[in-house]
């Protein structure tokens, strides 16, 4: 059974069009990633609003244009959290720049946390991929590809995530440390590791006597104390393997607070930009040709 | 020279001869691999054109079997120069039928690329061919203090390739996610013959998400040469609780409420009454053989949390109308509660000598309901079903079994599996949680999908692979992917070279 189409995401469709330069604007948070749209664009807002939120199918329906702020509001209410990171913007934003939380070793990836994606596509159709179910095998994975896409293959209107109970516990720790390796080493499932080359901050989650047996361990390497949360965090943003993060220095980065066990690196100085291999560029250009043939999607970014 | 050594030489010389066959396309392959690593005789090639399904499909062409990337890409050169279509295989345990060839396809068997190239532990990963078993791999990280969390209930003979093209589940995904969460990088081979990598070891590699777009594509977007997978740490402690009820109504009831209680526990299967017959009367696992139903559920993480979510568990269990409940306390006592779960299928043949196992997904607060319409529409059409499946994410598995010697058997049972897909749409669901479309369910794509929808994903397939050279008539439905028709079409029917 195909799951209606709320009247918002028509009245977006509508909008969209068929014809003539489009984006969507978000919170804006992430707006100067890879490059700006082009001049003559029209700028468009995503629908608003909860449509469905159900902790006992760990899913929940949401319009894109809802703030992440007021989605995760409303799921405390029911016990529940998505991993979308809350920096001001909208669940469509975070999805289309597909960066994740920082806690995103206890809270997961976005791309494996998206199980089914409206969107509105460059001939003004709307298009569904995926289903609003925790386990899903049943044609292309388009939502997959949708996510980091920054609005370039299709406009999001509508997505459903995958759930997860928010935990008992949540506290960070944090000690002098040169070796953050060795928390991701001895703690097991540690929600984030953060690293500065000369301090580490540890988020615990679970039950409270685990978490306490934890930080027992943790005392074992370090003087590990309780804090309010993590470190204030640079501009720029780094993705690297997660021995790289462990590794990395000040000469190369300037300031810098690394994601411990992920590769995440903020940092004061911009990546340099990394060689895109032929063959990748080769499947990305087609699958804009195939999605966006007059490439009236979010004209001037680029992916 | 005894009888067996003349059988032996008659053999090779029989092979000898068809070496030096002329056919132009079988000299080329066996130009690019060893001449052993390219069966052609007849009754090889129709051991590569089936699967662990019922359906059958054409006869294979030449089966190929490379050790390298390089080696894939020439396959794929040679089948370019043909213009002959590719499918590519792994252990062909799949059950929709996506390993089998339509037309007379080139078969590349991944099966003698099965090395795990590289351990890297402090950056949880390793690199692996497409044909290493799924369990070798748990086999060899569990003593380093990981394993690969996608466990299908084939994952003794299933490969990390197959399981890559499927984006293969298993009983403990629940709480860690199927294959696409565990793999990070794809070194994959693609139509034109190009060697590239999707993803990457970074935290978030740059670009579209090729890699996610790949896994889940049944083999329909290029070939699988190297897998990164993400390596999980064991869980410090584990509890396994086999739970009886009178009804598989307040089973599946007691799944809906655990989850709801913000408990997601590593697994929870579900085995309804025949199935527990029959599996303590042919592989005894203590299950209590006056259940309606029973739940096996797998909690894990640190003790704390693992002994607190366990004993609510039961709670919730007793609240529903829970009998008897057994802990396992030693690994002893846990292999021999999920001996009894992952037997069912094997102990299914005791009844018929042939089953028909479906997969499909339903909301979890529906699986009472559907399950009680599946059971109907069995016993109507007068088909034996049991019913053992990964309640806790609502994909069902009804496993029908049957003789297919009985005349007009076989037909019912694809009616009946086309009614429990309607039934399970109809209820919020979806045509595969685990098995994939393959040519088994095709045709239904529509009810789930609109036609633009379709389109769309015909698109993804039309950007990697735009004259459908590998696998063609898989997964969409006809009309919806019209290089595929065009390619099967050039190959004249029972033709392979």
């Amino acid at each position: 059974m195909k799951r209606p189409i709320d009247q918002n995401i028509k009245d977006f469709c509508s909008e969209v069009g068929a014809a003539g330069p489009v984006a969507v604007e978000g919170g804006k948070t992430r707006w100067n990633l890879n490059g700006f749209p082009s001049e003559n664009t029209r700028f468009i807002k995503a629908p608003k609003g909860i449509l469905s939120a159900k902790p006992e199918e760990m899913t929940v329906t949401v319009l894109t244009g809802t703030p992440v702020s007021e989605l995760h509001k409303e799921l405390q209410t029911l016990g529940q959290r998505t991993c979308l990171p809350d920096r001001g913007g909208t669940v469509g934003g975070a999805l289309a720049v597909g960066e994740n939380d920082l806690s995103v070793l206890g809270k997961g990836r976005i791309r494996d946390s998206v199980l089914q994606l409206r969107y509105v596509s460059a001939d003004g159709q709307i298009i569904s991929s995926g289903a609003p179910v925790v386990k899903n095998v049943s044609g292309f994975n388009l939502h997959k590809l949708m996510v980091g896409s920054l609005g370039t293959l299709g406009l999001f209107a509508e997505v459903t995530l995958r759930t997860n109970p928010i935990p008992p516990i949540s506290k960070w720790f944090t000690a002098a440390s040169k070796h953050p390796q060795n928390v991701f080493d001895i703690v097991y499932k540690p929600a984030a590791i953060l690293w500065d080359g000369e301090t580490t901050w540890v988020q615990l989650e679970g039950h409270q006597r685990d978490v306490e047996q934890q930080v027992q361990k943790l005392l074992t390497i370090g003087n590990y104390e309780e804090v309010e949360g993590a470190p204030g965090l640079p501009r720029c943003r780094w993705s690297i393997s997660p021995t790289e993060a462990s590794k990395i220095t000040r000469e190369e980065t300037g300031n810098f607070v690394a994601s411990i066990g992920v590769g995440i690196v903020w940092a004061d100085k911009p990546q340099s930009t990394k060689e895109v291999d032929p063959t990748v560029r080769r499947i990305t250009n087609s699958l804009k040709s195939e999605f966006d043939p007059t490439g009236r999607l979010n004209p001037g970014r680029y992916v | 020279m005894n009888y067996i050594q003349r059988i032996q030489k008659k053999i090779k010389d029989y092979r000898e001869t068809k070496h030096l066959s002329d056919n132009p396309l079988v000299a080329d392959l066996q130009k690019v691999l060893d001449r052993e690593r390219v069966l052609e005789n007849l009754s090889d090639r129709i051991s590569y054109s089936k699967d662990e399904s019922v359906f059958e499909g054409g006869i294979a062409g030449p089966v190929c079997f490379p050790l390298s990337a390089k080696e894939v890409q020439a396959i794929m050169k040679v089948a370019e120069k043909y213009e002959r279509h590719v499918i590519p295989r792994g252990a062909g345990s799949g059950l929709a039928g996506g390993a089998i060839p339509l037309g007379a396809p080139i078969v590349i068997a991944m099966t003698k690329m099965n090395n795990i190239l590289e351990i890297d532990i402090d950056n949880r990963i390793a690199w692996v061919e497409p044909g290493v078993i799924n369990l070798e791999l748990s086999d060899h990280l569990r003593p380093l203090g990981f394993h690969y969390a996608p466990d299908p209930s084939s994952q003794q003979i299933c490969t990390l390739g197959g399981n890559v093209a499927n984006n293969s589940g298993g009983p403990h995904c629940l709480a860690d996610g199927v294959t696409d969460t565990h793999v990070i990088a794809l070194e994959v081979v693609l139509p034109n013959g190009d060697i590239t990598t999707f993803g990457g070891i970074d935290a978030e590699p740059s670009g579209l998400d090729l890699r996610g777009a790949f896994i889940g594509s049944e083999g329909t977007l290029g070939i699988t040469t190297k897998i990164a997978v993400r390596l999980s740490p064991n869980p410090e402690d584990v509890q396994t609780i086999l739970i009886s009820f009178p009804t598989m109504r307040k089973a599946a009831e007691t799944v809906s409420a655990v989850i709801a209680d913000g408990i997601v526990p590593a697994a929870m299967e579900a085995m309804d009454q025949r199935t527990i017959e029959v599996i303590e009367q042919h592989t005894p696992s203590g299950y209590p053989s006056n259940a309606g139903a029973v739940l096996l559920v797998e909690v894990e993480g640190l003790p704390t949390g693992v002994e607190i979510e366990a004993l609510r568990i039961c709670e919730i269990a007793e609240n529903h109308e829970a009998g008897e409940i057994k802990i396992a306390q030693t690994s002893y006592q846990r292999d021999a509660l999920w001996k009894g779960r992952k037997s069912a299928f094997g102990a299914s043949t005791y009844l018929a000598p042939n089953y028909y196992l479906h997969d499909t997904v339903v909301p979890r607060s529906e699986l009472a309901n559907v399950l009680d319409k599946v059971n109907d529409l069995a016993e109507k059409n007068n088909l034996t079903i049991m019913n053992v499946f990964h309640a806790g994410d609502g994909n069902l598995h009804p496993l029908l079994v049957f003789d297919a010697n009985e005349e007009g058997t076989l037909a019912r049972v694809h009616e009946v599996a086309a009614e429990i897909v309607k039934i399970s749409l109809d209820a919020g669901g979806v045509l595969s949680g685990e098995h994939g479309i393959g040519i088994e369910k095709q045709e239904f794509m529509s009810q789930l999908f609109t036609d633009a929808d379709l389109d769309h994903q015909n698109k993804l397939r039309t950007a990697f692979d735009p004259q459908c050279r590998i696998n063609p008539g898989k997964v969409l439905p006809t009309g919806h992917s019209c290089a595929d028709i065009q390619t099967l079409n050039k190959i004249p029917e029972g033709t392979w070279v």
